[in-house]
């Protein structure tokens, strides 16, 4: 390798860089719509996978509209919020602000046999990035009639198994109040007593992953206290 | 120099650089270098397959990329150049896996940007591309990478078979009724240590049937 002149390795640095720059933004830019397509399905598949709907890429924009019948956001005190788009509110955005200013999303789904059930979206911590879900309610707003939960980068084998079916399946039948107390659904490390309504066992190798998502679920039912208590009275 | 251009692209000269990284000097089991990343994704054999053939991409191009740049690169800054190509290409790469197959990259999630911290990448571009023709890189560069990968398909496979008992996510184990007569899965597999031991048992073998790549002491 030759010797080079600081101007010329000087420039050979701003060219590279340039280059780089202009390839990775445009490749960016063209694969945006794409990307984006696939979040807004991927959105709505874990929507419906909450009350139990199959649907796949082609399908999902009309089981989409057949099963959910209303949408919209709520403040803390359980009041409709006018003209917000609860498929457009980004939890992580609202959980910055104050409780007060926050909007609450919220779908209500039409179940084949006729009854009603309310998604609420979840947004939390596990241990290594973000972790979130849906969880469906019964009419009584106590009954987990599903729950459908994902993580961003949680460890393959370990804390990633919570959004298998089969621990996603532990959660149904749950109950959220316990009379008129909220105790949310506690996740416990070496298993949950099988007669407990309010716990679901932990993920074993998994357990930051495991309390963040009892955090979350308790921390983001919190904030429809409100709306459940208006509609179970 | 002449007598190089002539060869023939698929020499034997040019096939042992594409072979012998897949044995006598792999990069896991021989050199030792990328252990950090075959522990984080061998617990199951679907993401070890997909990122071992996304390190192939990123590493085949980088090697041909920089083969092609080696007589403008100067040395002094030759380093910050290959990070540059690499870092490009697995963003690059990840990218495109979120536009087309984004169910896969959402299950490897953080670990195809960890590609650019892979260092057996950056140790053929110094080792390799800087000094020899495109053809040739390319070969170098994906005989390593699947090296590299062909390890993590062995290594995913015994962790996912004997601690989960899938494979796939396919139970095998419950098909073969073994959970009936006592079986059970070994949860030590999913631990990240036990794909240590499981990388020194696959060095252990290989040396124990080739004697030359024991070091003498």
């Amino acid at each position: 390798m030759k010797d080079f002149s600081n101007r010329y390795i000087f420039l050979f640095a701003v060219v590279m860089v340039v280059i780089v720059a202009a390839v990775l933004s445009t490749a960016a830019m063209l694969l945006q719509p794409l990307q984006q397509a696939n979040m807004i399905i991927e959105k709505k598949l874990n929507i419906l996978s909450s009350v139990g709907v199959e649907a796949g890429k082609d399908d999902v924009f009309e089981r989409f509209e057949e099963a959910i019948e209303q949408s919209y956001a709520i403040n803390h005190k359980g009041e409709v919020i006018e003209g917000v788009d609860a498929f457009e509110v980004d939890l992580r955005v609202e959980q910055r602000k104050p409780l007060e200013e926050q909007n609450l999303p919220l779908f209500i789904a039409r179940l084949d046999d006729g009854r009603e059930a309310i998604i609420i979206p979840l947004e939390g911590r596990g241990l290594w990035g973000p972790i979130f879900g849906y969880i469906a309610l019964e009419e009584d707003m106590n009954t987990v009639f599903g729950i459908n939960l994902d993580h961003q980068g949680e460890t393959p084998g370990l804390g990633a198994e919570i959004n298998t079916s089969w621990y996603e399946a532990k959660f149904r039948g749950k109950k959220i109040f316990d009379g008129d107390r909220f105790v949310s659904i506690r996740v416990v490390k070496g298993g949950a007593p099988a007669d407990d309504q309010h716990a679901v066992d932990a993920i074993s190798g998994g357990t930051i992953t495991s309390n963040g998502l009892q955090d979350m679920l308790y921390d983001n039912l919190e904030k429809y206290l409100n709306y459940f208590n208006a509609r179970r009275d | 120099m002449n007598g190089r251009e002539s060869d023939p692209l698929f020499s034997v000269k040019n096939m042992r650089l594409l072979k012998e990284p897949l044995g006598r000097s792999n990069p896991i089991t021989v050199q030792v270098l990328g252990i950090c990343s075959a522990l984080a994704v061998t617990v199951k054999l679907e993401p070890s397959i997909v990122l071992a053939l996304s390190v192939v991409v990123v590493m085949g191009v980088s090697n041909v990329l920089t083969s092609l740049i080696r007589n403008m690169v100067p040395g002094r800054i030759r380093i910050i150049v290959q990070l540059v190509i690499i870092a490009s290409m697995v963003t690059l790469v990840d990218q495109f896996l979120k536009a087309f197959a984004y169910d896969v990259s959402r299950q490897l999630s953080v670990f195809v940007g960890l590609i650019i911290t892979n260092c057996i990448i950056m140790g053929r571009l110094e080792a390799f591309a800087l000094a020899n023709k495109p053809w040739e890189s390319l070969l170098d560069g994906v005989g390593n990478a699947a090296g590299y990968g062909l390890i993590l398909v062995i290594v995913g496979f015994f962790r996912e078979l004997l601690g989960s008992g899938t494979l796939f996510d396919y139970p095998v184990i419950e098909m073969t009724g073994l959970y009936s007569i006592g079986y059970e899965n070994n949860g030590m597999m999913i631990l990240p240590p036990m794909a240590l031991i499981t990388v020194g048992i696959i060095i252990w073998v290989q040396r124990s049937r080739d004697k030359s790549l024991i070091e003498e002491n």
